[in-house]
């Protein structure tokens, strides 16, 4: 049975880079001289997980590098070495390499090997510095004292009949015992049944194996390792006097293998690394970004809400069928019950698939320990950087756009925002700068804080960089939101000298326009000497939107609540026209541009007389507008459709959703209107045609 | 209905003709011809959503079970007489390739007519007009049963002119 192993690499990959981001956050907390057990056993787990599964899909490399660490980490593991600091920066130097070396393997290019060579040069030198492991990296296993020294072993192995379909070979393990030392087996075939009632796929044989020559106990276990749970297994020392009897017929693992067929090895090791480390999911962020838009993972419990909710909606939709079948005019309140529950489910439904999409923002925020950390080293700073409302969840397509401009804010903050010890003891304040980002909702927003308690933002300076680049004038009178808004200008820096870190000025432009363009916002705010705070505020999701209905002639339109500042009757005499044709309305203390939607899309209008219509004022692009409709219609949630996908984009137009009548409804994308109406050519698109 | 039936005998001969299959229509008394495979569905006309700021000839956008399709009147598109929509006018919903993205598209014409198989040999290319006809949307003609049918290249078609739009849709973004 020929397996295409080339479908599991990619799962093999991603679960492998999962693996990387859970050693590096471990490694990251972990302080020198203090190894805490648990924490060494989760990036021991990782990395052998990675040694197991890169031996299988031939990465002999990866297999053999991450064998060293591996040693290494058993050490530490056994309590025979010590963490320090070294060490520490040795293992996060190896993930990078792993990592690296995986990229190569998905992507086919050569890697560095160099560096690959240099960091297990200093793993083996580690290795070899060990007081009592003077021992070659290959043979790490028999570091184990309590090995006794057999001259052999016998080894009854009784697969279980599912032990192949979770991708394990007989063939290959006989081989790597062979490997070891002289290899006698003998074949029991009491088991095997009549070829008419032969299942290809099932294990039917067992096996009595002689292994003689100096082989360890963990070397044999070792070979093992992928069936344990999958068959009976015990090994029994031959001329040791201690028989160690091993029966495995074991535990938890077998539900996980049998319950799940998958033939991919590291499948056993993973699922008990999810389940000790459930609380690390959303390590998952480098894997996104190597294999982008593949997939998404989501909680069992969020699955298993949703079919609850389509169960709900199949009773449902059985009773009022069976309520129409002979309806009559006294079951209406029945109807009017069913309906009412029917609306419930949908909008239970909808909710929750919704949230399937949604991504805890640690997915984001995760890069950043390692990240601070190795710019502290670069820059000589000391920062401790907080992270708080990790668990605050974020639509996936939002998430993916947002983690760049946040990892450039975090970059400035550190880079910019923070001072250097000194000057922070000059200040009076304490030797270690904090960074700390926060998320949490607010509304229907997403609010992502990014604050430092650094020296906070030169108005001044901003201010002076502002008037010679001739973005402001002296004599203006601004505010300090006026001039913090200064630094989203393309090309603004006012960083004396350009680190390779930040001060090149580009970027914070690029941050604001990524941030617009998913519909948000950035603050900032800052007081000198005590920090400044970024605040990114996000729509909750792309997909659904809060619409109020308008009708233009016989078209619905939608325009976003969100932009709706309020919705007036035209009073003639607030109406003033310059030139005859360009139409403002006086609103309070200020003049509005009156745009006719049924101009702006060529349509027939109930009426053109402005006292017949009404005035929904709205913003887009910070500007303020009139939209002249025929009527308000209901307000409601719509879900977004895109145009592009079948069509393209078309002007003042952002997308389109579908009505409860089944009738497409186009949704008024107010910056577009505004602009539209500007170039005054109501016939934009046709006329490019 | 019955066109469907004929679509579905038509596909189920599939497995004994080389050359391809072409669904017809009529438009403006000529029967055209598009790659049956390319065809997704085929409707009665329905009200559509018209988007504004659009040439005539793109009707609107249509809600197909929860899609949004752009519906093209092909006798715009020619610049042929607009007719009066009736019963009989049909909506072909076909899939659009360009590079490797799909998209779906609906066209209005006259009448649906049959399906025919064709020899890729006796595929004659379109001869050329010159300036006078723009042939570009034909792929090239066939002759059933003493009839011509000009089999539209609808990649090309559906692509052109104001739906010509990926490319700037992409560099937007």
């Amino acid at each position: 049975m020929s397996i295409d192993m080339e479908q599991f690499k990619a799962t093999f990959i991603e679960e492998s880079l999962e693996g990387l981001d859970i050693m590096e956050s471990v490694l990251l907390e972990m302080q020198p001289g203090e190894a805490d057990a648990e924490e060494v056993d989760n990036i021991f787990r990782a990395a052998h997980s990675i040694k197991g599964g890169s031996a299988t899909f031939g990465f002999s490399d990866i297999s053999n590098f991450t064998h060293v660490v591996e040693t290494l980490l058993d050490q530490i593991r056994a309590g025979e070495r010590e963490v320090t600091q070294e060490a520490i920066n040795l293992f996060l130097s190896s993930v990078d390499c792993i990592r690296d070396m995986l990229a190569g393997a998905q992507e086919g290019f050569d890697i560095n090997f160099e560096q690959v060579a240099e960091v297990k040069a200093g793993l083996d030198r580690m290795l070899g510095s060990a007081p009592e492991a003077a021992v070659p990296a290959e043979a790490g296993p028999e570091t184990q004292e309590d090995t006794p020294a057999a001259s052999g072993w016998k080894i009854i192995f009784k697969p279980f009949p599912d032990m192949l379909r979770s991708g394990n070979d007989v063939v290959r393990l006989f081989r790597e015992l062979a490997d070891m030392g002289e290899m006698d087996a003998v074949v029991d075939l009491e088991g095997l049944p009549a070829l008419a009632d032969m299942e290809p796929e099932e294990a039917c044989l067992n096996w009595g194996v002689t292994l003689s020559g100096a082989v360890s106990r963990e070397q044999i276990d070792e070979v093992f390792e992928w069936v344990e749970g999958d068959c009976e297994l015990s090994i029994t020392a031959i001329g040791g006097d201690e028989a160690v009897l091993v029966e495995t017929p074991v535990e938890s693992v077998t539900e996980a293998a049998a319950a799940n067929p998958t033939p991919v090895q590291a499948a056993p090791a993973t699922r008990e690394r999810r389940t000790s480390n459930d609380r690390r999911q959303g390590d998952r962020r480098k894997s996104r970004s190597s294999s982008e838009n593949s997939s998404i993972r989501v909680g069992i419990d969020k699955v298993d809400a949703l079919i609850n909710l389509v169960g709900e909606l199949v009773i449902t939709q059985s009773m009022l069928g069976q309520l129409g079948e002979d309806f009559s005019m006294d079951k209406v309140e029945r109807l009017k019950d069913g309906l009412a529950e029917l609306e419930r489910n949908t909008r239970e439904l909808q909710e929750n698939v919704m949230s399937i999409r949604m991504l805890p923002i640690s997915f984001a925020f995760n890069r950043f320990p390692r990240m601070v950390h190795d710019l502290c080293g670069k820059l000589e700073k000391k920062i401790e950087l907080k992270m708080s409302g990790e668990q605050t969840e974020l639509d996936k397509t939002v998430m993916e756009k947002i983690g760049d401009p946040l990892v450039h804010l975090v970059r400035n903050a550190v880079d910019h925002g923070i001072e250097t010890p000194d000057k922070r003891l000059a200040a009076g304040k304490s030797e270690t700068g904090t960074v700390h980002l926060n998320a949490y909702h607010q509304g229907g927003n997403i609010l992502i804080e990014i604050s430092d308690d650094g020296a906070g933002l030169n108005r001044e300076r901003i201010l002076a960089k502002a008037i010679e680049r001739g973005l402001a004038n002296s004599g203006d009178n601004l505010s300090d939101a006026e001039i913090f808004d200064f630094l989203f200008q393309p090309g603004f820096s006012t960083a004396d000298v350009v680190s390779d870190v930040s001060g090149r000025g580009v970027g914070m432009d690029v941050v604001k326009r990524n941030i617009t363009a998913l519909g948000g916002a950035i603050d900032v705010e800052s007081r000198p000497g005590n920090g400044s705070t970024f605040t990114i505020r996000l729509p909750l999701t792309l997909a659904i939107l809060d619409g109020q209905l308008v009708r233009v002639g016989e078209q619905t339109f939608i325009i976003p609540l969100v932009s709706i500042i309020e919705s007036l009757q035209v009073e003639p005499v607030r109406v003033n026209a310059i030139a005859g044709s360009a139409e403002l309305y006086k609103l309070r203390d200020d003049y509005l541009p009156i745009i006719r939607l049924y101009d702006a899309f060529g349509l027939k209008p109930d009426s053109t007389n402005l006292e017949d219509g009404l005035l929904v004022v709205v913003e887009g692009h910070g500007q303020q507008a009139g939209l002249l409709v025929d009527d308000l219609l209901a307000q409601q949630q719509v879900v977004i459709k895109s145009l592009e996908t079948n069509f393209k984009k078309v002007v003042g137009i952002s997308g389109a959703t579908i009505l409860g009548d089944g009738t497409v409804a186009l949704i008024v994308d107010i910056g577009g209107i505004i602009e539209l109406s500007h170039n005054g050519s109501k016939r934009a698109n046709s006329a490019a045609a | 209905m019955d066109v469907a039936e004929q679509i579905a005998s038509g596909l189920a001969g599939t497995g004994e003709v080389d050359g391809s299959q072409f669904l017809t229509f009529f438009l403006a008394g000529e029967e055209y011809g598009v790659d049956i495979l390319r065809v997704q569905e085929i409707k009665g006309w329905n009200a559509v959503t018209p988007i504004p700021n659009t040439p005539e000839y793109i009707r609107g956008v249509i809600n197909l079970r929860g899609t949004i399709v752009p519906i093209v009147d092909l006798r715009r598109r020619f610049g042929l007489e607009p007719m009066e929509y009736g019963p009989m006018t049909v909506v072909i919903v076909l899939k659009v390739m360009r590079e490797d993205k799909s998209r779906v598209m609906g066209i209005v014409v006259d009448a649906v007519s049959d399906v025919y198989n064709v020899q890729d040999e006796s595929l004659k290319p379109a001869p050329d007009f010159g300036s006078v006809v723009n042939v570009d949307f034909v792929q090239g003609l066939a002759t059933v049963d003493e009839t011509m049918v000009i089999i539209l290249d609808i990649d090309h078609l559906l692509n052109s002119g104001e739906l010509a739009v990926m490319d700037s849709a992409i560099e937007r973004e």
